[in-house]
């Protein structure tokens, strides 16, 4: 009877108890690479006293991987909103506790909105950074290959496999993401992005097939470097990557001059999303970090270093003017309109998608 | 009186000298290896974990409720057997091209003084001190474009412009053979050490050259050092995957690639098992097949 209320009493205060207990100071971060500003992780340990653990990773499938097996002993993650629906249903994430985020209020409610496509109601999730998939090129050698004419401002420089060819001994490469590059194809064969047909899929995946003789390499992160350091001329990145090259070969003064372009066909909008998985052991910490990163002042840090739109209307004032009016940033109202959102692909499509993939890379 | 106590001690410690590896083979590798193949049996769903139990209960009794739908589906596309043969073809031009570079290497090791002798075993082993991931990092700073190759022959006047190096097979290749070539080096350095120099002496007596000597009796001496070195290269160079996919182009196909592919771009984890237990036979019964025709050799 004794033995019975001393087990039923400690099995109460274990329930009980992480409601009382304040969670240890720490908070475990897993963030896209190269993908914060540089003081953003000390001021939040400043401010709040917990020691914060940051990794990187540099594609959602890896990320994904991660989630689905649980226990990732992660409390923030960064997925892209399109992979993060489908985390929601496998019900990876936990709710946000709202009232834990006052500077929600400081969010742009248009972007938010257009987000709950994924996340109805902006339950789990708040927008951590927005970009495009574009084209970062390096503008010196693509003149000196294709003319002043060169069609820069379009996805043909890639696609058009005569443009491919001129540009091959200097260099291109595309992202290993089977998800932004065949649909971007399928664009730039006038055929929907965001169609889910299986006809389509292969036929943007024959449009990269015909340029793979002339891409050198497939790889989400690599480019950065490669195209700073002159070692490659075209690559279709993401906006603030390719940003982030421009940068670098400033401060290396090589020479290399990078640009950024949102093609006039259209590009791939996303967005980024800082989320809580469900078994978080810091989910407290957790909100405190979601709500310091939405403070206008931390955001606005955060853009001027990575070059990444932020979804914050408070921040829009301390963003770099050099940063505002970059239209590859911050695009015109007209050129806002062609950008498309992914699509939630299922397992089905996906395996589609991904075998077409393969069957472009290697021709098998 | 001892007798029996010692006897006691004696036999609790050679258990725990046999069990301690057995338990560590059972936890570390029986165990992952049960999950894989359980994982193989099942379905792919979206949930996490995502894939489904292989066990339920059916009317109150457990039930087994996989199936092989996953094995089917590997040969429903050849992506998967060329997957394999490529990966198999690579390994064996790897293991083939360490045996070339390492063999040389470990000659003149067990035929050196004993002094330089660890020097140079040390040499061998040094890199081995460094992360592969460093080394092949330190790779890439040699064969890029602007790298140390192309900037050298360059400045030499020898090429004009840079040529391509990397994203080449010829990267692939030499990255393995230089991560792998340590443990294609040690064995043949130990079977080579072992060998009596008498007998090259007798050889050379009975009028060898040294061609004919080493043809004749090196060689065949130092056959089981060859076997060992050679799968210590190729059971891993099969299912290698991060020196291909930071040096190689993307046109090879490769089983590591595809696993990936199946785990992380298709999410379909119960696949991905199934790829790698038919890697695992791929790998393991070849091994199997050696090792009972050299035990049958030895028998005879």
């Amino acid at each position: 009877m004794k033995f019975r209320t001393v087990l039923m009493a400690s099995a109460a205060s274990m329930l009980v108890a992480p409601a009382f207990a304040e969670e240890e100071k720490v908070l475990n971060i897993y963030n896209w690479s190269d993908y914060i500003a540089e003081d953003t992780i000390e001021k939040f340990e400043e401010e709040t006293g917990i020691k914060v653990t940051y990794d990187v990773f540099d594609s959602n499938e890896v990320l994904e991987a991660k989630l689905l097996a649980g226990s990732s002993g992660y409390d923030i993650v960064v997925p892209s909103a399109s992979f993060m629906a489908r985390q929601i249903q496998a019900g990876v994430f936990q709710k946000l506790d709202k009232s834990k985020l006052p500077n929600l209020e400081n969010m742009d409610g248009q972007i938010m909105q257009n987000v709950g496509e994924y996340d109805p109601g902006n339950e789990h999730a708040v927008v951590y950074m927005w970009g495009t998939t574009g084209i970062g090129y390096n503008v010196e050698k693509v003149k000196e290959r294709l003319g002043e004419d060169a069609p820069t401002d379009s996805l043909a420089l890639i696609f058009d496999p005569a443009n491919a060819e001129k540009l091959a001994d200097c260099g291109i490469s595309l992202l290993d993401a089977p998800t932004e590059i065949i649909p971007a194809a399928m664009n730039y064969l006038g055929l929907d992005p965001r169609s889910t047909d299986p006809e389509d899929f292969k036929k943007g995946a024959e449009a990269i097939a015909a340029i793979k003789p002339h891409v050198r390499y497939f790889h989400s992160s690599q480019y950065i470097n490669d195209l700073a350091n002159g070692d490659t001329c075209v690559a279709m990145g993401w906006s603030g990557d390719v940003f982030q090259a421009r940068d670098r070969a400033d401060e290396a003064d090589n020479g290399v001059s990078i640009s950024y372009t949102i093609p006039k066909e259209g590009a791939l909008q996303w967005f980024d999303m800082l989320a809580i998985p469900a078994d978080a052991k810091h989910p407290e910490n957790a909100h405190k970090f979601i709500n310091f990163v939405m403070d206008a002042q931390i955001t606005a840090d955060i853009t001027n270093y990575v070059w990444y739109a932020s979804a914050n209307e408070k921040a829009i004032d301390l963003i770099d003017g050099e940063i505002l009016e970059d239209p590859g940033i911050f695009p015109a109202d007209e050129v806002k309109e062609k950008l498309w959102v992914s699509p939630v692909y299922d397992a089905k499509q996906d395996r589609v998608l991904n075998r077409e993939w393969t069957k472009a890379k290697t021709g098998q | 009186m001892s007798g029996p106590k010692t006897d006691f001690l004696s036999k609790l410690g050679s258990r725990l000298v046999i069990g301690l590896p057995m338990f560590w083979l059972l936890l570390f590798f029986l165990v992952p290896f049960l999950v894989v193949l359980q994982v193989s049996l099942a379905d792919l769903r979206l949930a996490q974990p995502p894939f489904t139990p292989i066990f339920e209960w059916l009317d109150g009794i457990p039930s087994y409720v996989g199936d092989l739908e996953n094995y089917e589906f590997l040969f429903s596309d050849d992506l998967y057997i060329r997957s394999y043969l490529n990966s198999v073809k690579i390994a064996f031009i790897s293991s083939l091209a360490c045996l070339i570079v390492g063999y040389p290497i470990a000659y003149v090791i067990a035929r050196a003084d004993d002094a330089l002798r660890n020097t140079l075993l040390l040499l061998v082993i040094l890199p081995f001190w460094t992360s592969s991931l460093l080394r092949i990092y330190a790779l890439i700073g040699m064969y890029s474009p602007t790298g140390f190759i192309n900037s050298w022959l360059i400045s030499f006047g020898l090429i004009s412009e840079p040529i391509q190096l990397m994203q080449t097979d010829f990267a692939v290749y030499s990255g393995i053979v230089i991560t792998y070539l340590p443990l294609m080096v040690l064995p043949l350095y130990a079977a080579l050490q072992k060998l009596d120099e008498d007998l090259l002496e007798a050889s050379a007596d009975l009028g060898a050259g040294p061609l004919k000597t080493f043809w004749q009796v090196t060689l065949p001496l130092s056959l089981p050092g060859i076997l060992a070195g050679c799968l210590l290269v190729f059971i891993p160079a099969v299912g290698e995957y991060i020196i291909p996919a930071l040096l190689g182009g993307s046109g090879q196909l490769m089983i590591g690639k595809t696993l990936w592919t199946e785990f992380f771009n298709n999410r379909d984890w119960p696949l991905a098992s199934a790829v790698a237990m038919v890697m695992l036979a791929v790998l393991v019964i070849p091994m199997m097949l050696l090792r009972n025709a050299q035990s049958q050799e030895g028998r005879s």
